[in-house]
């Protein structure tokens, strides 16, 4: 057996093997469903329900997907540049971090002034954080998932120690938690009376912003030209150093505003369980959408809506929650498998 | 070569037929080889002729057709058959392991190194005894990583002879050689065949296949159209059956050349990984003249190449273009500077392959010419991309188009065409018509040659000491970074020049200076 490159796959070919992988996912999990003694059809219909069967879950959908969409533009953007970065969930805390630091009485600004300088903040920060991996990857050759991984565990017993130290909440019985945003550094809701923030419009903005990018700009030009082949970019005299650097920062930047939009939008403290792997979500999100930012959009919110159906399915079925886990991962290798179908033909000789 | 009568074949293919996808590799080809018989498969890059030969060799499955050895029929698909049966191939790009001695890499594959059987000290007296015969002149104890392209060719040969191949197969075997080393290597055939075994080689070199072989089959677009004895044929017709019309070569009339546009004076640069680097090179590059490398690949052409690419600077000497230093010498810089650069991997260097044709044809210009402010201009650019497939007469179905699909032909066109529209004053062309097809040679050596005209300074490199020949005003030899004086054209034979790429005649310069 062996693999032959295919020329020119067709477009049943590019977008039929993907649409198949999500299919076989769902055949995978409805077995499962099956040997947990539950009806397939019932749990699909109790997730979809639960992922958006009434305003309440719709929204609860919409908000868990905010993250991911940030960290999976963030992933997206770094992968089409064969930049590895596996340490969005560092840079998450990072922005996090920025937001309880700035926003918990250091500054007292009007709300319109304090929360984009906290943005901005929270994405130089992200940014810093996966700079240096990106040095030491086009200085020193240094392979940057070994150290975007580590760092992540690094990053957290920082963010363990701030909690215990500089950020605790003196008012916090003792908790290893932050002290509260005051009001004007939080992310106002998008409606009145609704528990969706501005956090959500952001996510769908930079996800517009980074299609515009890659695809109106010289820049992007020059991500998707290094990712593509670096030896012919260097040759055309891209400066692949200096693309590699600036894809970090915009990466590391977008994972940071999971952070803020969490921390801001959502939670109005940071604790150590903030994030319960987004960062390593995101990676799912992104080659889910095939690196493509609005598609990015997409696979956030079926994630999302798979981990918050599965969430109620399992109160009114009984099917464990770690159905949803298995059904991202087989998700992903999956589709994985069907990327590398697309461009491979599989031979027998 | 032999004269012996053709009797019982040893090797015969019956209507062979090969489809992938909708494209026909090979279609009905039927031929017998006899034993001590050369024959020649000629034909043109895609012709089929590598197709047939993994058919042969069991790596491809035939859609019909059957494949007989010694009478005996082969099971389809099987690549040991065929070697346990006495087939031995010489593949262009060698297949040894450099970090292993010779008879270690010839016992490779037929015995296992660490069987408590295996004998060095018999496989190396068999290895001496079949290099005396052949005369293949390899130390079997020498570390393959070390040998010249010539011995690892010949440690190749040994590799089948010691299998008891009784029917070689070689693939382009001349490509790596100087003249010399190829007229030793007709030399080792010619034996061979004297000894009863049969031989196929592959080649698109014309005096070559009229120099060893006994038949030419010529290939072309998958189908055997043609089957000649060597001596009732001539250059000519085998040139117009493989092409499939008349063709005729952009001529080289002589001119006066201009001022130096790009000269180094005592340059060298610094050794990068496995790379030969240049050794106190001085050359100069005038307006309206070819200058040739040439020389065994692997001896420095990566490192010259690079330096006038913009990829490398000098570590020492100094260089200058348009008669100003180079500071901050970079790819980007080369450019401004008006130097074309045509790489010699088309593929991996020049172009993207899952890139469209525009955005391949705007790679080095897009910043500047293409964009304003960051903003790409794509309405222009797909103009451009379209004035380039009228002027350069690139096939293909659009400017939209993938580059992967298109010809290497059609690649190097575009390479063609995004660097010399611009009107460039150097031209670095590095291989440029290597796997190209005959039209798409004279077609390129057409563009280079009306660019010099125009008075470009025009630096070729390459491993066809012919193609140098032809074009180059000026050749010179390139040795372990070292290079010859400048000879000018017509005053060397292929034979002179082939003492100096095998590293003769650099210590008395060196002396002499």
């Amino acid at each position: 057996m062996r693999l032959e490159p295919i020329a020119n796959p067709t477009a049943a070919r590019r977008f039929g093997l993907p649409a198949l992988a999500v299919g076989t996912t769902f055949v995978i999990a409805a077995v499962l469903a099956m040997i947990a003694g539950a009806d397939p059809f019932s749990v699909f219909g109790l997730i979809i329900h639960g992922a958006m069967g009434s305003k309440f879950a719709l929204l609860e959908t919409l908000n868990r997907a905010t993250p991911l969409i940030f960290t999976g533009l963030a992933v997206a953007v770094a992968f089409r540049a064969k930049l590895w970065n596996i340490g969005a969930e560092a840079q998450l805390y990072a922005g996090a971090v920025i937001a309880v630091v700035l926003g918990t009485g250091a500054l007292a600004w009007p709300s319109g002034v304090l929360l984009p300088v906290m943005a901005v903040c929270a994405m130089l920060a992200g940014a810093l954080v996966l700079l240096v991996p990106a040095l030491l990857k086009t200085r020193l050759g240094v392979d940057e998932v070994v150290t975007t991984l580590l760092f992540n565990f690094i990053f957290l017993l920082f963010v363990s120690y701030l909690l215990e130290g500089p950020l605790k909440d003196p008012m916090g019985m003792g908790w290893p938690k932050s002290s509260r945003l005051i009001p004007d550094a939080r992310l106002p809701r998008l409606v009145d009376g609704l528990r969706l923030h501005w956090g959500f419009a952001l996510a769908l903005l930079s996800a517009l912003a980074v299609w515009v990018i890659n695809t109106r700009t010289t820049f992007g030009y020059e991500m998707r030209a290094v990712g593509q082949n670096v030896e012919a970019a260097r040759f055309a005299g891209i400066p692949v150093t200096v693309v590699i650097l600036k894809t970090a920062l915009l990466s590391g930047g977008l994972a940071a505003l999971a952070g803020f939009s969490e921390v801001a939008g959502l939670k109005g403290s940071l604790t150590l369980d903030l994030s319960p792997g987004f960062g390593y979500t995101g990676i799912v999100v992104a080659m889910l959408a095939l690196l493509h930012p609005i598609g990015v959009v997409a696979a956030a919110l079926f994630v999302a809506a798979i981990f918050v159906g599965a969430d109620s399915m399992s109160r009114a079925a009984g099917v464990p929650t770690y159905l949803a886990d298995i059904m991202l991962a087989s998700a992903l290798l999956l589709m994985v498998l069907a990327i590398l179908l697309t461009k491979f033909r599989v031979r027998r000789d | 070569m032999t004269g012996a009568e053709p009797a019982q074949p040893v090797l015969r293919l019956t209507d062979i037929t090969k489809r992938f996808g909708s494209v026909t590799a090979n279609e009905a080809i039927t031929f017998d080889l006899a034993r001590g018989e050369v024959i020649a498969l000629l034909g043109e890059n895609g012709a089929g002729k590598t197709t047939l030969m993994n058919i042969l060799f069991g790596q491809y499955t035939a859609d019909t057709g059957e494949v007989e050895i010694f009478g005996k029929p082969m099971p389809p698909g099987n690549p040991r058959a065929a070697l346990d049966a006495g087939v031995g191939m010489v593949h262009q790009h060698f297949t040894l392991a450099g970090n292993l001695t010779v008879w270690e890499n010839i016992v490779l594959g037929a015995q296992s190194l660490a069987a408590m059987s295996l004998k060095p000290a018999a496989v190396k007296a068999r290895i001496r005894a079949l290099a005396e015969q052949f005369h293949l002149d390899v130390d079997p104890d020498a570390r393959v990583g070390r040998l010249t392209v010539g011995e690892r060719q010949r440690v190749e040969i040994l590799k089948a002879l010691y299998r008891d191949a009784r029917i070689l197969i070689l693939d382009e075997p001349t490509a790596v050689l100087t003249p010399q080393e190829a007229d030793a290597l007709f030399a080792t055939l010619r034996e061979a065949v004297d000894l009863g075994l049969s031989i196929i080689f592959i080649s698109h070199k014309l005096h070559e296949v009229l120099a060893i072989s006994d038949r030419v089959l010529v290939l072309r677009h998958g189908r055997l159209v043609a089957e000649r004895k060597t001596g009732a044929t001539s250059r000519e017709e085998l040139a117009a059956l493989m092409v499939g019309s008349e063709v005729s070569a952009p001529e080289f009339v002589a001119q006066s050349p201009g001022a130096p546009l790009l000269s180094l004076r005592d340059v060298s640069t610094e050794a990068a990984g496995t790379a030969t680097a240049l050794n106190r090179v001085t050359l100069d590059l005038c307006a309206g003249q070819i200058v040739g490398l040439a020389g065994v690949s692997g001896n420095g052409q990566g490192a010259l190449s690079d330096l006038v690419s913009g990829l490398i600077s000098p570590s020492n000497g100094e260089m200058r273009v348009l008669d100003a230093s180079i500071d901050g010498w970079s790819p980007r810089r080369a450019i401004a500077k008006g130097i074309a650069r045509i790489p010699e991997d088309r593929h991996k260097t020049g172009t993207i392959a899952d890139f469209d044709l525009t955005e391949n044809a705007i790679l080095e210009t897009y910043a500047t010419e293409f964009a304003r402010r960051g903003w790409m201009d794509w309405r222009r650019a797909r103009a451009h991309a379209e004035s380039l497939i009228d002027t350069y007469d690139i096939r293909c179905p659009g400017p939209d188009v993938r580059i992967r699909l298109l010809s290497g032909g059609n690649m190097q066109k575009l390479i063609l065409g995004r660097v010399l529209e611009t009107g460039p004053r150097i031209i670095l062309a590095n291989q440029p018509v290597r796997g190209l097809d005959i039209g798409a040679v004279n077609y390129v050596h057409s563009r280079l040659s009306d660019a010099r005209a125009d008075g470009a300074a025009i630096l070729l490199i390459s491993e066809d000491l012919d193609e140098i020949m032809r074009l180059s005003d000026v050749i010179h030899v390139i040795s372990k970074g070292r290079l010859s004086p400048p000879f000018a054209r017509g005053t060397m034979r292929a034979q002179d020049l082939g003492v100096w790429m095998a590293g003769h005649g650099f210590e008395d310069i060196a002396n002499a200076s």
